[in-house]
């Protein structure tokens, strides 16, 4: 096991990470930039490097600067969290020419998932089911061709896109036209690459995920998760096992094809680590989207009903040593919720950044289940949230043994949270925890816009 | 003349008129970004531009003027 690990992220996950360093025994490093200097996460670690100012490109986002971090603390070990650093398969190779341990897949494997364009073609070839789309990349002029062959609706993605920036739909050419351009403009400027694709546009999918895991010799599925209920392409609420195969009438074979097909493409890249496989689900099809090499926000759904700690699973697999688990061995209990507490606008979606002057949780924020209630967060109050880096304050996640009572927990644990000096989205999710359509299991990425 | 203030706090991703340009209500006139997410800044109402008080990459608080539109 490390001595000691460095923690490449600020907010919630990188106090998750803290937490799990600390059950290995491994001492942590934590990083920040100038807005960050009195934030949770520092306090919650051995030691802290400030790595820059405050825009992200200048301080977390600095390669250069973290492994000088590492390397003057002697962290022989990096974990990126999700988000940064997390997937640049450019970071974990100067991580490991620097001889430090990036806590991640190998890095043949992120540079084959990296452009998603590519990464379709990659799981095509593997039999793994995806959603009809170009052939690769598409210029402007090609993309015309593409779009009438295919026919609309479409949806314009970046190649080097994530966490919904950089899509755009279109529903007929003068769209397409408008959207082709819009979306190289912002995939430039965010990613550093304008390559763009086509795949069709599913009007209202149902989001479902495969929680992957492996080491040199193993890859382990530990079950579906599902995302469905989103603002802006952003997952705000997610659940394990997958709602969608329970209800209104149990999919066993559905769930197996998502499972295996989830397996399928984790085993295609000769993945390694924790890492979660994307999937739409329209009617009894599912249609690879992205394999993301890197621990999702929402793991804590899959650590409930699982048992597991994904986190020090990590850890203890980027220190060599082998998963102590068989896919046997992984057993789900339960339901569990997840709600992503945001700092913004419950209706309209704005970002709100501010002060926070009161952050009273409905159980301890330490990461651990209260009586199936269990909280990790980023902020405190005192703490200022900055336009700077992403609206998460901190998830609730409740567990309980079958979804219903997850939800009547979920509710009160909802009333029992309350934050002001920012405005944020719990009222939202005090409205779709009393909602019949949620309580049904009636859900898609639609499912906010019809709430209303 | 009409002030057109920013209506979060964050960074001025993109401009997108510019001083004399004719402007209808709800173009787009600016878009900012803050915590990772694009927030257009649209024309209130119809007029021409006749002063951008802001340029990109700038940070701006919630209120701050980013465009005078001449009616």
């Amino acid at each position: 096991m490390f001595h000691k690990l460095l923690i490449a992220n600020r907010g919630e996950i990188a106090c998750r990470v803290a937490r799990a360093a600390r059950a290995l025994a491994a001492r942590t490093v934590a990083v920040y930039s100038d807005a960050d200097e009195r934030a949770l996460h520092v306090e919650q670690c051995d030691e802290a490097v400030r790595v820059g100012p405050a825009p992200a490109r200048e301080s977390y986002l600095d390669a250069e600067k973290i492994l000088a971090a590492a390397k003057r603390t002697g962290a022989e070990a990096i974990h990126p969290g999700y988000g940064f650093l997390s997937e640049q398969a450019s970071f974990a190779e100067a991580c490991a020419a620097a001889g430090v341990v990036f806590v991640g897949p190998p890095p043949g494997a992120m540079r084959a998932i990296k452009d998603k364009a590519q990464a379709r073609t990659v799981m095509r070839d593997a039999g793994v089911p995806v959603a009809p789309g170009s052939e690769g990349h598409v210029t402007p002029d090609a993309a015309l061709d593409e779009a009438r062959a295919l026919g609309f609706p479409l949806l314009v993605k970046a190649a080097g896109g994530g966490g919904g920036i950089g899509m755009q739909v279109a529903n007929d050419e003068p769209e397409l036209v408008k959207a082709l351009r819009a979306c190289a403009d912002r995939a430039r400027a965010s990613f550093g690459r304008d390559a763009v694709y086509l795949e069709r546009y599913f009007p209202a999918p149902r989001h479902v995920e495969v929680q992957v895991l492996g080491d040199d010799r193993l890859t382990l599925h530990l079950g579906a998760r599902e995302c469905s209920i989103q603002r802006r392409h952003q997952k705000i609420l997610e659940e394990a096992p997958a709602t969608a195969f329970e209800l209104p009438s149990p999919r066993p074979q559905v769930r197996e094809k998502l499972l295996h097909a989830g397996l399928a493409a984790a085993r295609a890249v000769g993945y390694a680590n924790a890492g979660t496989c994307e999937f739409l689900l329209v009617g009894d099809e599912v249609y690879f989207i992205e394999l993301n090499a890197r621990l999702q926000v929402e793991h804590p759904v899959t650590e409930a009903v699982t048992g597991l700690d994904l986190v020090q699973l990590q850890i203890r697999v980027a220190a060599g040593e082998r998963l102590p688990i068989g896919q046997d061995d992984v057993k789900t209990r339960g339901h569990a919720i997840e709600c992503r507490v945001n700092a913004e606008d419950p209706v309209k979606f704005f970002p709100s950044p501010g002060r926070i002057v009161r952050f009273d949780t409905p159980v301890p924020a330490d990461g651990r289940f209260h009586d199936g209630v269990r909280i990790d967060a980023g902020y405190r109050a005192g703490d200022t949230v900055t336009p700077f880096y992403d609206s998460l304050l901190a998830k609730l996640v409740v567990h309980a043994p079958t979804r219903r009572e997850a939800i009547a927990r979920l509710r009160a644990a909802l009333d029992a949270f309350a934050v002001e000096g920012v405005k944020t989205n719990l009222p939202l999710h005090r409205r779709v925890a009393a909602s019949d359509a949620f309580a049904r299991g009636d859900l898609d990425t639609r499912f906010l816009e019809k709430l209303a | 003349m009409i002030d057109v203030p920013a209506h979060i706090t964050g960074t001025v991703w993109k401009i997108e008129k510019k001083p004399g340009d004719p402007v209808s209500a709800g173009d787009v006139l600016v878009i900012l970004e803050s915590m990772k997410m694009e927030m257009p800044v649209e024309a209130p109402e119809d007029g021409k531009v006749s002063e951008v008080r802001c340029k990109e990459g700038q940070p701006v608080s919630e209120g701050e003027v980013l465009v005078v539109l001449a009616k």
